[in-house]
């Protein structure tokens, strides 16, 4: 092969050492942990990183997380759920202090990522701990001078499992260009005004945009959430190559 | 890094059986998650074909018919993904890329690359090394059934010793290319190539 030939080589994206800055109780399934990189070159929203565990004998695991934080912030958030029997989820969880190391590479990815330049109304819509890389699109929105259009349906099986619902419920505040939603699926308070079971193709249409919009979507959830929200969208008629879909799992971790 | 952190507190919860060799930084799992960049297509066989393409020619075009009666055979391999997933002696039927090219009255490959194009606009590229000799098939049928759409139906590429996206979902179209190009996950920072055995997951792995 000829130098002319010669793909483009760009650097590999190494291996660091973060340290971890906090740990925020989120749900009674989900922490936030807050990372201080050695080195970030920056990141987009809707990017992730893989971490890396090693254990006293040599055995590794690697897993990717979510960035949740938005790229102004020079530490880096990550959102971890608890997966039953999950050896990273719950070393994450239960092992893991402030102040220790934690192998990390990133940031990952170039297609799930949101360009504000776009200009193009925002629908996001989260299943779970699907909300972990939309939020970092939300953070980065209300960091903006003139915000964008954005709507967020966030499906949940009960209030009490609501990721950053305080800050959520803060960011429509004063923002009549942000619209939330939260979809209840199993327990719902009695006077609970919101939306009740899963998300459905009417509250799709009523809490996303016109197609004349030309909205942008982002879906984000367990596979099955995504394969049925995608699909209510398209039959919605919105442009298949405008909705960005990202899988969490079943994957028994 | 040389030295390894080992994460204080951190023990595998697996390997306790004699667990077959992973490539590096893969877990096993035993169902079969979904990873695709957008919806799924709603694709009916009556309106399918697939194609073979070399320049402006088509060397092939068939039909979903034509391409059930093309010779079949059915291979058990691990597929590797990149999301980390690996996932054992899984069993696909479809028709080898040796025997399309033999149907198509080729001895050799015309080019030393090939880009895949699916619906949806997915594209992923392959060396030819990497299809002949009995290492890849364009599979329409998993663990004996029909492929389920959320999966690639009504048919993917199988390419298993690359990284699972190589394998592309919805395969509509072959292309011949004389040089490289990357596709699409290519384009969005994945590995040009995609060997787990040497964890090239991102682009300079």
């Amino acid at each position: 092969m000829t130098a002319i030939d010669a793909p483009q080589l760009r650097s590999r994206i190494e291996w660091q050492i973060g340290r971890v800055q906090a740990i925020v109780a989120e749900t009674s399934r989900v922490k936030s942990i807050v990372l201080q990189p050695t080195r970030w070159p920056g990141h987009r929203p809707g990017q992730h990183v893989d971490i890396r565990l090693t254990a006293d004998g040599g055995y590794r695991a690697e897993r990717s997380y979510s960035i949740a934080s938005p790229p102004a912030e020079h530490l880096i958030t990550l959102t971890v759920e608890r997966i039953e029997d999950g050896e990273v989820s719950s070393y994450l969880l239960d092992e893991l202090q402030i102040g220790d190391p934690l192998e990390f590479r990133g940031p990952i990815g170039g297609h799930f990522i949101w360009n504000q330049a776009a200009n193009r109304p925002l629908c996001l819509v989260a299943g779970g701990s699907g909300i972990t890389p939309l939020m970092a699109m939300l953070r980065h929105r209300r960091a903006s001078r003139d915000p964008i259009p954005a709507s967020l349906i966030y499906s949940v099986r009960s209030l009490d499992d609501i990721i950053y619902r305080d800050e959520l419920d803060a960011m429509t505040d004063g923002d009549a260009d942000l619209r939330l939603v939260y979809a209840l699926t199993r327990a719902c308070p009695g006077n609970w005004s919101g939306h009740r079971g899963r998300i459905d193709q009417l509250l799709l249409a009523e809490s996303s945009f016109a197609r004349e919009e030309n909205p942008l979507f982002f879906v984000c959830g367990p596979t099955g959430f995504v394969e049925s929200i995608s699909s209510k969208l398209v039959k919605l008629g919105f442009d298949p190559l405008a909705i960005k879909t990202e899988r969490f799992g079943p994957s028994g971790e | 890094m040389d030295q390894p952190v080992v994460s204080r507190g951190f023990r595998s919860k697996r390997r306790t059986s004699g667990a077959a060799e992973l490539p590096p930084g893969q877990y096993l799992t035993t169902d079969f998650p979904v990873l695709s960049a957008g919806p799924t297509p709603d694709i009916r066989v009556a309106d399918w074909n697939i194609s073979l393409q070399l320049g402006g020619t088509l060397l092939g075009r068939w039909t979903w018919d034509e391409f059930e009666a093309l010779p079949q055979t059915t291979i058990k391999t691990d597929i590797h993904c990149v999301t980390k997933w690996t996932k054992l002696k899984t069993v696909w039927q479809g028709v080898t890329f040796d025997d399309l090219l033999r149907v198509v009255g080729l001895d050799a490959p015309p080019n030393a690359f090939i880009m895949a194009h699916c619906d949806g606009g997915y594209t992923t590229n392959l060396p030819l090394a990497d299809l002949i000799g009995g290492r890849a098939m364009i599979a329409t049928r998993y663990e004996g059934l029909p492929l389920a759409p959320a999966h690639g139906g009504p048919a993917r590429l199988l390419v298993p010793h690359l990284y699972f996206w190589k394998s592309a979902k919805w395969l509509r179209r072959l292309r011949f290319m004389p040089k490289d190009e990357p596709g699409f996950w290519e384009s969005r920072g994945y590995h040009n190539y995609g060997d787990p055995w040497r964890e090239q997951r991102y682009d300079g792995d």
